[in-house]
């Protein structure tokens, strides 16, 4: 049986950008980009990547929605896909997005190929959640979220490969939630919205000499096994967002959130999902560690999707107290940038400034440094 | 290749035999020598050889060994042996980081003749006085190059180099009741993967320092790392990068300051063999390989040496026996009070060991000198010719230009021009010869690849290397899908990666094979 890819563009997305929108969230934005002379991009980085895709033309079914939000690229790119669904208005909207996700996950498809932003990466979530894979073609003017491949180039190429049987690893990657209106004043407030589920190759290939590497998931295991073997009943940790801190959750069988701050005392839950107030009222008077993971691809520490952890509460738990965990596909995407802290509270963010040793693996350790 | 004085692209096409691995070519009963039965007057004198065993130890059932005739095996191996790409048939500067050079034929000579090969390492002393002789020279050789105090040759190659230095550096801590305490061994996160592994296996936690933007650590980095659970510090320098870290010495100092001891990994000395000892960048011990730096040829895993050097306060834990002279006979000293005992069978492998002390010999000192000189002035004339000539491609680190023995380069660039991947390239390069190699964990260097030119091979081999990754690159900016989908002269295609990194497909033996792949017949 052939497999299938779904395909679906947000044609509006990344319009903003280049007239200095910083997005087109909503219909007001997209009229603004459109008067302020914004073209459509979302089809032409789409086409880029399905050029790495046409080989497979006879291989595999397209499956897509009508006309710019799937056909139209790919039938210039020689394919002949199955076109579902239709366009209820003259221009798409989140809904439509939305209901484009939903209908390839009742037809099954293999991977769904998605163009857009993180508004759009958020659209997907809400609809499919982690029923399919996914993966991204970066075309928006925000894309933090790290569903996204590189560029359109490299998303082709990985899916090609996913589909050709050749990727087999699959990670839960995150999605992020940027308050545009904030953006557009020039503030950066960025949560964490959810998870979906998309292919990884390595990166940095390997010759024959190179030992195997370790998945995603093995890599996130072990790191939670060192935590768990160094934690004291002495203190309380709060277990920041992300995969690879919530992993500790997993191995000691402790409900979490995963978009939320959790803290644990004596291997047991004492509060899940929690805000500044309710965490200052828990560790007050008492000893506590903070575990923290990068969020996104830009390595925030501190202030990108755990604004929770408060400068309050960094100042009270103190610097030493501070454990960073990154597994290593994670720190070495970093290219060698340093980690970021923006805690709001510049004196704060330069005491923090420095060399941390990030647990990086089961008794390993890598010493990274904290920049502004 | 080079004719009449031009450089032309190799015409070239390996041999495909389609050979079954040799445990498919079994078939029962089949046999390469008969066995004469056994005398009865042997069998009287000294029994049947095999009831002297402990009961538990004699086999219940007959090991699971290939069962083929002689002139198959012979077959076998002569065809394999045409479908690889050895040291002695290609120019051999891609394989980066392996320190291929020329293993001079008359070092193979001497190590197959009689005098070598008919000797036994149980035999006594006084009839192997020679070969005890060439053991404690060499070791004298190697202190002088590295200032060290003592050498064992036991250890079978470099991770076990490492392996031995890990062991005696938890032996001195134990003695001196800081075992339990020192349980940190810092290394540098682009020194050799093995230098993390060794004291990973051993128990200790690793701590690593990140390169900074000019591909050295930062010794702000190595402070935060130090403490008094630090037992020691190990660093490959320079890294496969190719950059020194010249404030090695500083590094060493504050190790030592909170009680660590400092390990040189030296396996690749060959950008700064007789031109850097070890002592004087503070290490207290460190090793060479004898089958890189001293031209003794790879095994492929197989025969090799990595030789461990200690100062004089580490000498009382070297693995025994080590090779001595009184002044008048070479003898095998096993008392050595804190030895962590041994490592390997007996005193290292011999053959290795010769032909790196006939390399020495033939050298000099001066002679040794120039290996290290002529090895980075080849790799600075190709990193120079790659930056300028090779489009797509770039050096790792741009800031530091300065590099010793290799360079880990990058074709980021080219990925993104083109599509092409280090990895198809190399496959390309394989079409007309050549070796090229991406790189080892960890994989913080976009599309790697290392080349390290040491100093056997002349400009017009260089050259030569040059005019076809030049055209492998050109070809590739030309037309993408040709370099990606090749090799097209080689015996075996793309293979897929995949299974390698999926523990229930990988096997790295024929009973792991058989036992996951479930194909037992």
């Amino acid at each position: 049986m052939k497999r299938k890819l779904g395909l679906i563009i947000n044609p509006i997305a990344g319009m903003g950008g280049r007239v200095g929108l910083k997005g087109t969230d909503g219909p007001e934005a997209l009229k603004r980009a459109i008067e302020l002379g914004a073209q459509p991009w979302a089809e032409d980085r789409t086409r880029e990547a399905l050029r790495k895709l046409s080989h497979l033309r006879d291989e595999i079914e397209l499956v897509t929605y009508p006309g710019s939000m799937g056909e139209n690229a790919a039938i210039s790119c020689g394919f002949s896909p199955i076109v579902i669904g239709e366009l209820r208005g003259e221009r798409t909207t989140a809904e439509d997005t939305k209901r484009a996700a939903r209908e390839m996950r009742d037809l099954d498809v293999d991977l769904l190929l998605f163009a857009g932003g993180d508004g759009t990466a958020r659209d997907i979530c809400d609809a499919i959640g982690q029923d399919l894979v996914v993966l991204g073609i970066p075309a928006g003017v925000k894309v933090y979220s790290a569903v996204f491949a590189i560029n359109p180039l490299y998303a082709g190429e990985l899916a090609a490969l996913y589909l050709k049987g050749r990727v087999s690893e699959i990670i839960e990657a995150e999605v992020l939630d940027i308050d545009e209106e904030a953006f557009r004043k020039g503030k950066l407030s960025i949560k964490l919205y959810g998870y979906l589920r998309i292919p990884v190759k390595r990166e940095y290939i390997s010759g024959a000499k190179s030992p195997t590497p370790i998945s995603e998931k093995y890599n996130q295991e072990e790191i939670a096994i060192d935590i768990i073997e160094q934690m004291s009943d002495e203190y309380y940790y709060i277990i920041g967002p992300g995969t690879t801190t919530k992993t500790i959750m997993k191995k000691l069988n402790l409900d979490y959130n995963p978009l939320g701050v959790d803290i644990i005392h004596n291997r047991k839950l004492i509060g899940k999902d929690l805000n500044e107030k309710q965490i200052l009222e828990i560790i007050n008077n008492k000893k506590a560690k903070i575990i923290v993971t990068p969020i996104g691809g830009q390595g925030y520490v501190f202030g990108r999707g755990n604004q929770q952890i408060s400068p309050t509460i960094i100042r009270y738990v103190g610097r030493t107290n501070i454990i960073i965990v990154a597994t290593r596909r994670k720190l070495n995407s970093l290219h060698g940038r340093p980690l970021l802290v923006d805690t709001g509270d510049e004196e704060l963010d330069e005491q923090l400034k420095g060399y941390y040793k990030i647990i990086t693996g089961y008794h390993e350790r890598i010493v990274y440094r904290i920049s502004r | 290749m080079m004719k009449g004085g031009k450089i032309k692209i190799r015409d070239f096409h390996e041999a495909k035999w389609d050979e079954p691995i040799i445990f498919e070519l079994s078939r029962k009963g089949e046999r390469g020598i008969l066995v004469p039965e056994v005398e009865k007057e042997i069998e009287e004198a000294v029994g049947d050889g095999i009831s002297v065993l402990p009961e538990h130890m004699i086999r219940k059932e007959y090991p699971a060994l290939p069962e083929i005739a002689q002139v198959r095996v012979l077959r076998h191996f002569l065809r394999l042996s045409q479908e690889t790409l050895g040291a002695t048939i290609n120019i051999d500067i891609g394989q980066g980081t392996c320190t291929m050079k020329y293993n001079p034929i008359i070092n193979e000579i001497l190590a197959k003749s009689p005098e070598v090969t008919e000797i036994h390492p149980l035999q006594d002393e006084d009839t192997v006085q020679g070969a005890l002789e060439i053991i404690y020279k060499l070791d004298l050789f190697l202190r002088e190059i590295s200032g060290f105090s003592k050498f064992t040759f036991q250890p079978g190659g470099g991770s076990h180099a490492i392996f031995t230095i890990i062991s005696i550096i938890e032996a001195y801590h134990r003695l001196n009741g800081e075992g339990e305490k020192r349980n940190e061994i810092i290394t540098t996160l682009l020194s050799h993967p093995s230098n993390a592994a060794a004291p990973a296996v051993k128990g200790y936690k690793v701590i690593n320092l990140y390169p900074e933007e000019d591909g050295r650590p930062d010794i702000e980095a190595l402070k935060e790392a130090v403490s008094e659970h630090t037992a020691g510090f190990i660093v490959t320098n320079p890294e496969d990068t190719g950059i020194f870290n010249p404030r090695i010495k500083e590094f060493t100092d504050i190790v030592h300051e909170v009680g660590g001891i400092c390990a040189y990994d030296q396996a690749n000395a060959n950008g700064i063999i007789g031109i850097v000892r070890a002592v004087d960048c503070g290490f207290d011990l460190g090793f060479f390989n004898l089958h890189k730096t001293f031209s003794s040829p790879h095994g492929c895993g197989g025969p090799a040496v990595g030789a461990v050097g200690v100062t004089e306060r580490l000498k009382d834990f070297l693995p025994v026996p080590t090779v001595e002279f009184d002044g008048k006979k070479y003898y095998l000293n096993y008392d050595i009070p804190h030895s962590i005992g041994k490592v390997r069978e007996f005193y290292g492998v011999f053959p290795v060991i010769l032909r790196a002390y006939a390399w020495i010999r033939s050298l000099g000192a001066e002679g040794i000198k120039e290996v290290a000189r002529v090895a980075v002035l080849n790799n600075n004339y190709v990193m120079r010719k790659i930056l300028e000539e090779v489009k797509g491609a770039s050096i790792s680190f741009p800031k530091t230009r300065h590099r010793l023995e290799q360079v880990r380069y990058s074709f980021e660039k080219l990925k993104k021009d083109t599509g092409v991947t280090s990895e198809d390239v190399i496959r390309r390069m394989a079409d007309f010869g050549f070796h090229l190699w991406t790189s080892h964990h960890p994989w913080i260097i976009p599309e790697p690849f290392t080349i390290e030119p040491t100093e056997s091979y002349s400009k017009d081999d260089l050259d030569e290397y040059l005019t076809t990754l030049k055209k492998v690159v050109e070809e590739a900016y030309r037309d993408p899908e040709k370099v990606k989908n090749a090799p097209y002269n080689c015996p075996i295609h793309n293979i897929d990666h995949e299974p390698l990194e999926d523990p229930d497909k990988w096997a790295i033996t024929w009973r792991a094979y058989l036992k996951k792949h479930k194909k037992w017949e």
